[in-house]
Formats: structure tokens, C-alpha cells, sequence
């Protein structure tokens, strides 16, 4: 038999290819199958695993979503394998999170977080006592109970200095 | 402090010190941060780069651990500087290659040094000799706490740091340990050792970076999961992994003194012998014989070398090291000749 490729040496290698589930037998000479393997070889990175991973069945229409911040489209991700900023998890929320799942196995964070975000959090929460304390001083006056009122009004004070 | 002070100089992470430094050369953390909302590297701008750069430098500048730092430009390197910090594991093959807009910051005892606009803004990389993830991650840590006093990093509470790649998300950690198998690879367990490494969700690379084979009998093991498991959970799964696979290492060298006691010491001395008499040594060979030599020190068979010093010729026998030390660039054939004339100087040779 021929080299299918360049039909002038003898095929010696013959390579089953299976792309999308359907099956293609070359048969190539040495040379031939060294050139086809190596154009395999550069085709195959991180990216083409990615993609795959995040490609799904064939017959999902492919909706253009585009992040917003960036520009970048969710088909260059899946060539690069490269998100463009932060907001692209925004951006192609519903397409990560399942990307994320299959890669990690798991779709939730746990371990620390940022100290701006921290304290972000912190001062929120201390705001968030705060109001409620003075609800429940104004509360405590209206219906009389000054020894409770003057309780929480020393814990306020001693909040707001804190702060 | 200049790229040259290093030349001479031991880096913490191979001094031969922490638990376990006959087996374990070296643990690391590497941490991948970003700005918030500001493009990725592989899609900034050049302006958008430097403006990158410049923030983070006056950053580091108001922080008191970076006060004794060498920041480095990367566009402004010639060849065979950033090789020697590649060689020095300082820095990745892919920073080098893109180097506009790209900066380089490595602490004098080289504990720390931090990637800025490589892959992601920031990669903070630790480490430490021997194995010592503990310590390498509260350094790790506490840098990072500090940055971000000042740097909106990207993070969001469901998935975590926000990486450039989604392989990095979330705690956007990888700790790697450094470990020296050579009687693993010996009596052919190795294979079995790497697959179940990596059933469990670790990789295993090479000592002379991504994608190089185990030169040395050297293997670096790092976890691959970064999203649903908190840093100190990571950081115990790969303490409990190396320390089993120290475990095998330990009784696979028993095995071979035991069985074939005098047949390994001759390779260990044979080793010993090219590399103190050789005058022409390739790099490969180098390794190899060093990796003999460095079992040999293990098992008290050599005793008059230290691992310090075997630690060290791993590093200062690369290509981009002899060169610095020479003081020129060199052939390939000049190399090998000075390469054989440092390892002979360094272990008291003819």
C-alpha cells in the first residue's frame, strides 16, 4: 500500500484518528506520519483541553457572550485558554461555572480571603449592628424601659468609638 | 543588592536545612493574584503594563518586608541574566520570553520573589529548604496580607481569587515540594509511585522546570486542585503525601544496601571519582553523577561532602551560571570545560 499522503513510499504507519466520534484511518509513510504526528503534538495544549472541557455536545447553539469589561469573546477563551480580566467570570458565569466544577470538582471557595475585602466586611457588619442597636434603643424609649435604653445607648457610644 | 550578588551566594531554599533535607530539597508556594477589573497580561497594553508595574512597585514600596528587595525590569535583562534566574527558579521561561512591561522583585535570601505581569499581575512564590510548607506558607501568607492592604485584588466569595486561567482559581495556590528519588527510580518503583501521585490530583515535574524530565531523580509534586479545599487542607494532603513517598524512597535505599550493598557503593564512588578527576563534563552526566553523589552523602557512604555543597553544584553547573561566573559567554564546549573545572574545584579534586 501507498502513502495516502505524498503516494510514493510504502505506508508503514497507519493512524486511526477519531474526531467528534467519527473515525478516519490514515496510512502514511515514515516521513508522512513524523509530519502528522508533530502537527498533532503542537495541536494539542492546555487550551484544547480546556476547550474540550467546556465545549459540550456538538448541537449547542454557541450564543456570542462577550465580557463587557474586556472585550473578549467566550469563543477566544476556549482557543486560548485565558480569561482577558476579573470580570470575565462575570461575564461567562454560567459557561465557568460548570468548567470550574469539572476541573476542580467543586464550585465553591474555601480559604481566606482578601484583607480589603475583610475589613469591607468587617465595617459593614459593624454598620449593620450598629442601625440595629438604634432601632432597638428607640424601640426601648418608646416604650419606656430606660434602664434598658441607657444599656444600649452606652453600647452604641462605645461602638461608635470603636469605629 | 545587583544580580550578581547572587552568583556566590546559597539560596535559602538549598542550603540542605529543614526536616527531612536528604530526601526533600526544597518546598514552595506559589500564590496567583490579580487587580480587580483591570485586563489580564496576555491581554493588557503595553501602557496598561507598565501602569500595572508602576502601581504595584510604589505598592511594595510603602511595605517594610520589601525594603531589601532587587526589582528588576525584565525587558531591561540581557539573555543570559534572565537564564540565570530561570536556572535559579526565580523566575518562569514564559516571563522571560514575553518581557515587555513585565518586573521581577527577589528578597536577598531568595525566600521570596515575585512575578509582576506574568500570567497573572501577581506571582508571589516562597520557599524554603527542605520540608518546610508551614513556615513557607505563613511567609506566603503574610506577604500577600500585606499587598492586599493596599491592592484591590479580584476575588469573588463563591469562586475565589480570579485567575487568568481557571486551573488557578480560588485559592489560586500551588505548593510543591522537591524531592530527590534516585532509589525509587533504581529498583523501577518510580512509575507506580508517580501514578498513584497523580490518581490523587498531584503533578510531577522535573527539577529543571515545567515539562523537563526528572533529571536528577529529582521530582517536584504539586497539588492540581485549587478550588473547594481551603490552603492549609492542600498544605496537609501534600505534607501527608511526601512524607509517604519519603517513606518509599527510605525503604527502597534499604532494599538496595541490603541486597546489592557493594554494587551500589562502587556506583556511588565511581560517581564520586569522574566527578572530582573528570575535565570535560556535560550537563547531563553532571547531574547524574551529582544525583549518585548526593545518595552516597545520604547514607554515610561519602563523608567527606556536605548536602549544602552537592545542593549548590546542582544550581551553579547550568549553562547561564558558569557563564556568570566566568564572567563571559561561553561555548557549548567552553562550558563543559569549565563546568568539570568548577565541580573539581568545589569537591577538593585533581
Amino acid at each position: 500500500m501507498h502513502c495516502e499522503s505524498c503516494d510514493k513510499n510504502e505506508a508503514t504507519v497507519h493512524l486511526t484518528e477519531i474526531v467528534n466520534g467519527v473515525v478516519h484511518e490514515f496510512h502514511l509513510c515514515d516521513n508522512c506520519a513524523k509530519v502528522k504526528s508533530s502537527e498533532v503534538e503542537q495541536n494539542f495544549g492546555l487550551a484544547d483541553l480546556l476547550a474540550g472541557l467546556s465545549a459540550g455536545p456538538k448541537t449547542q447553539t454557541t450564543i456570542a457572550t462577550i465580557c463587557k469589561n474586556c472585550g473578549i469573546a467566550f469563543e477566544e477563551f476556549r482557543k486560548t485558554g485565558r480569561l482577558g480580566c476579573s470580570e470575565c467570570y462575570q461575564s461567562f458565569k454560567i459557561e465557568l461555572a460548570s468548567l470550574l466544577k469539572r476541573i476542580h470538582g467543586s464550585a465553591q471557595h474555601f480559604g481566606k480571603k482578601p484583607v480589603l475585602s475583610q475589613e469591607q466586611a468587617l465595617a459593614s457588619s459593624g454598620q449593620k449592628e450598629l442601625m440595629q442597636l438604634k432601632n432597638e434603643l428607640k424601640e426601648a424609649i418608646d416604650q419606656e424601659q430606660f434602664e434598658k435604653a441607657a444599656h444600649l445607648r452606652d453600647k452604641i457610644k462605645s461602638l461608635e468609638k470603636g469605629a | 543588592m545587583q544580580i550578581n550578588d547572587f552568583i556566590n551566594h546559597t539560596g535559602e531554599w538549598f542550603k540542605g536545612k529543614g526536616e527531612h533535607p536528604d530526601i526533600v530539597m526544597s518546598s514552595r508556594i506559589r500564590l496567583a493574584r490579580n487587580l480587580s477589573l483591570r485586563a489580564f497580561p496576555s491581554r493588557a497594553a503595553k501602557k496598561e503594563l507598565s501602569a500595572i508595574l508602576d502601581l504595584v512597585k510604589e505598592t511594595m514600596d510603602k511595605i517594610p518586608y520589601f525594603k531589601n528587595t532587587l526589582f528588576l525590569k525584565v525587558n531591561e535583562l540581557d539573555n543570559v541574566d534572565k537564564q540565570f534566574l530561570i536556572e535559579r527558579h526565580l523566575m518562569s521561561h514564559d516571563h522571560a520570553e514575553n518581557p515587555e512591561g513585565r518586573g521581577l522583585v527577589v528578597s536577598p535570601e531568595e525566600v521570596l520573589s515575585v512575578m509582576i505581569n506574568e500570567e497573572d499581575h501577581l506571582r508571589i512564590q516562597v520557599m524554603q529548604s527542605g520540608l518546610n510548607l508551614d513556615e513557607t506558607w505563613k511567609i506566603a501568607n503574610s506577604i500577600d496580607d500585606e499587598l492586599s492592604k493596599y491592592l484591590e485584588f479580584a476575588f469573588s466569595s463563591q469562586w475565589g481569587y480570579l485567575t487568568a486561567c481557571p486551573t488557578n482559581t480560588g485559592t489560586a495556590m500551588r505548593g510543591s515540594v522537591m524531592v530527590h528519588l534516585p532509589a525509587l527510580v533504581m529498583t523501577k518503583q518510580i512509575n507506580k509511585v508517580l501514578t498513584a501521585v497523580s490518581k490523587l490530583n498531584f503533578a510531577a515535574r522535573g527539577f529543571y522546570g515545567e515539562g523537563t524530565q526528572a533529571a536528577g531523580n529529582f521530582y517536584q509534586i504539586s497539588n492540581q486542585v485549587s478550588l473547594g479545599h481551603s490552603e492549609l487542607d492542600v498544605i496537609q494532603n501534600i505534607k501527608g503525601l511526601i512524607l509517604q513517598i519519603i517513606e518509599q524512597e527510605e525503604q527502597a535505599r534499604q532494599a538496595l544496601l541490603v541486597q546489592n550493598k557493594i554494587m551500589l557503593e562502587d556506583k556511588i564512588f565511581r560517581s564520586y571519582g569522574v566527578l572530582r578527576n573528570a575535565h570535560v563534563m556535560s550537563s547531563q552526566e553532571t547531574i547524574e553523577l551529582l544525583s549518585m553523589l548526593r545518595l552516597g552523602i545520604d547514607l554515610h557512604v561519602v563523608k567527606d561532602v556536605d548536602i549544602k555543597s552537592v545542593n549548590e553544584l546542582f544550581i551553579m553547573i547550568q549553562p547561564a551560571h558558569l557563564q556568570k561566573i566566568e564572567g563571559k559567554k561561553l561555548s557549548s564546549t567552553e562550558r563543559d570545560k569549565k563546568r568539570a573545572a568548577l565541580i573539581r574545584e568545589k569537591l577538593g579534586g585533581s
